[in-house]
């Protein structure tokens, strides 16, 4: 589904001056956005040698004569790499390379101990694939968008740099150097400039990552810098052909962050070209969290050249279709798929599928209450409320919950058939997620089974309008909001196991004195 | 095929290498001369014959995803012209 490109107009520019003469057209633009992606694997060991790929070790202690660069050493590439970029390609529909190779991307850095990098240049693993985003509005509707994917290919990380003194405006005389994360596989994703927006773009990089988790090849945490996303960003008048003068930004740690960037640039460009007071130059920004805006950054001298040539330690890999397929077949059902199951099959809104399927567990967890029986749209209500609540506030993961999708769905039952009330439930409801079991065994065990009798109801109220005769004068007389200390009458004597509903029913009619 | 003096000084920086202007003129000669040699094959037909990337027709060389402990990284550190305990230590490369 194609969606219209989101326009900029610059309304805030608009004169103010009110002229009978016809004013000159305002000129709307678009953006023509296009992000990179790097997003680590979670392998056990670096692309290309033995080390761990541990996070947060002491400095340089998952390094080796390989991931360092000793001449003499000979990189070996991780299967499982090849086995994640595989699937990461077949999830966002990309044709796989029945034969790839590596080559060498030279240039001179500190965090690059070889000083070139081991990636791919001209046949990467995967290309010519494409995710659909579904972006929910304020009032609930979904418009799903489908964005290009150029190419991914596998490469590895480069160390990190700890600049010495704090304070890098003052300037050390010296960096240090911390190789641990020198070899770390990466996976680069390039997306086709069919952004528009930044919500979009955020929105690409959500799914992303979800898919990446789904996959269970990494975690894509920004944060931590396991996902990192260049923003490629020019506008041009709508119905321009030709693109803009392009420009990167780097630096966004979240996915808010990008979608800042990426509207503070568009505007800034915007301005650029109306009022001429800023050039639009091809150069690298930097998003500067703290002041919101994004900064011009030292243009890498001697632009780049970096004199690609084939990996001569490696030999080239060949997939073959059968291995492809097989590891096709491993994939699970991707977030998209679940989203439109969720609304097409389930009848859930857009906004409970998107929210469901944004963490594979929760989604699956959904999915089993469902299987044992549950309504969906009441075992989403759960799973999204009071379930989430507390797995937020206990730090738990929904897998290890003793409380299973069975018990839910079972809850649930006894809701819907009667035997409990709604409120009963939730008052349960802390002892089953805590302990888990059967409710149905609970619920008997401590004698919850809700009273839905209509003559054992009408008896109580009975008791309790003889007990209250001056109260039920008062009510007569029209002070009807006496009626809520009636229904708490009732539901004290029964311990809260009255059904509420039939209750209310039946003293309105008792305190009214009809039959 | 004639390499010119800003080609030579090009390749130069991209490999960091410091040439004065002697060597600016000697390097291009030498250069010269080996991309003349090289030239030669540009005589032969290759017409529908597969470039050639490698010279053993080895594929898929991989090893499984198990973690290995390298004993030696004293040795390592110890090597680098520069350290700062369990750290490398680098001219500073941020220019203001």
């Amino acid at each position: 589904m194609a969606v219209k490109p989101a326009r900029y107009n610059e309304t805030a520019r608009e004169h103010s001056i009110t002229m009978t003469t016809a004013a000159p057209a305002k000129t709307q633009y678009e953006a023509v956005i296009g992000l990179e992606t790097h997003c680590q694997l979670n392998t056990a060991t670096k692309i290309f040698s033995p080390s761990s790929t541990e996070f947060g070790a002491e400095p340089n202690t998952h390094i080796d004569p390989i991931c360092v660069g000793m001449p003499g050493t000979l990189p070996v590439l991780n299967r499982k790499v090849l086995e994640s970029a595989v699937k990461m390609g077949l999830a966002l529909n990309c044709a796989i390379a029945p034969y790839s190779k590596f080559d060498r991307k030279q240039y001179f850095y500190p965090d690059l101990p070889k000083n070139y990098q081991i990636s791919q240049y001209d046949l990467p693993i995967a290309e010519h694939g494409h995710l659909t985003i579904e972006i929910v509005d304020k009032q609930g509707v979904p418009t799903q968008k489908t964005i290009g994917v150029t190419r991914l290919h596998m490469e590895e990380d480069a160390g990190k740099l700890v600049h010495a003194g704090a304070d890098r405006l003052a300037g050390s005389a010296y960096s240090l150097v911390d190789y641990n994360r020198a070899g770390v596989p990466l996976l680069e994703i390039v997306s086709e400039p069919d952004i528009r927006t930044g919500v979009e773009a955020a929105e690409y990089a959500r799914e992303l990552r979800r898919i990446v988790r789904y996959l269970g090849i990494g975690d894509g945490n920004m944060q931590e810098g396991s996902l990192r996303c260049d923003v490629n960003i020019s506008v041009r008048p709508v119905g321009q052909k030709e693109f803009g003068t392009k420009v990167e930004i780097k630096n966004m740690n979240s996915f808010s962050a990008i979608q800042r960037a990426i509207d503070y640039e568009i505007e800034r460009q915007i301005a650029a070209i109306e009022t001429g007071n800023d050039t639009i130059r091809q150069e690298t920004r930097l998003w500067e969290e703290g002041s919101q805006r994004t900064i011009s950054m030292r243009s890498k001298e001697g632009s780049s050249d970096y004199r690609y040539f084939p990996e001569p330690d490696l030999t080239p890999i060949e997939v073959s279709v059968e291995q492809r397929d097989a590891w096709g077949a491993e994939l699970p059902e991707l977030p998209a798929a679940k989203r439109d199951r969720y609304q097409t099959e389930l009848g859930l809104s857009a906004y409970d599928a998107n929210i469901l399927v944004d963490d594979r567990a929760n989604a699956e967890y959904f999915e089993a209450a469902v299987a044992a029986g549950a309504p969906p749209k009441l075992a989403a209500n759960w799973v999204m409320g009071d379930i989430a609540a507390y797995i937020k506030t206990e730090k738990l993961a929904i897998a290890d919950l003793p409380f299973t999708p069975t018990n839910l769905a079972e809850l649930i039952a006894l809701i819907e058939d009667g035997t409990i009330s709604g409120k009963i439930a939730k008052d349960l409801l802390p002892d089953l997620l805590a302990q888990g079991g059967s409710p149905k065994v609970i619920v008997e065990e401590r004698g919850l089974v809700q009273i839905s009798d209509t003559g054992a109801i009408e008896a109580i109220i009975q008791e309790i309008l003889d007990a209250n005769a001056g109260q039920l004068e008062q009510y007569r007389a029209g002070k009807t909001k006496l009626k809520g200390f009636f229904v708490g009458q009732v539901m004290k004597a029964t311990q809260g196991k009255a059904d509420p509903k039939l209750t209310n029913q039946l003293l309105t009619r008792m305190l009214d004195g009809n039959p | 095929m004639s390499l010119s003096l800003d080609e030579v000084r090009k390749v130069a920086h991209l490999a960091r290498i410091q040439l004065t202007p002697e060597e600016e003129e000697k390097f291009a000669g030498q250069l010269n001369s080996i991309l003349d040699y090289v030239e030669q094959l540009r005589e032969l037909d290759v017409e529908g014959v597969e470039p050639t990337t490698r010279a053993i027709d080895v594929s898929n060389v991989m090893r499984e995803d198990v973690r290995e402990v390298y004993g030696d990284r004293e040795a390592i550190l110890s090597g680098a012209p520069d350290r700062d305990e369990s750290f490398f230590k680098v001219p500073k490369i941020l220019s203001e």
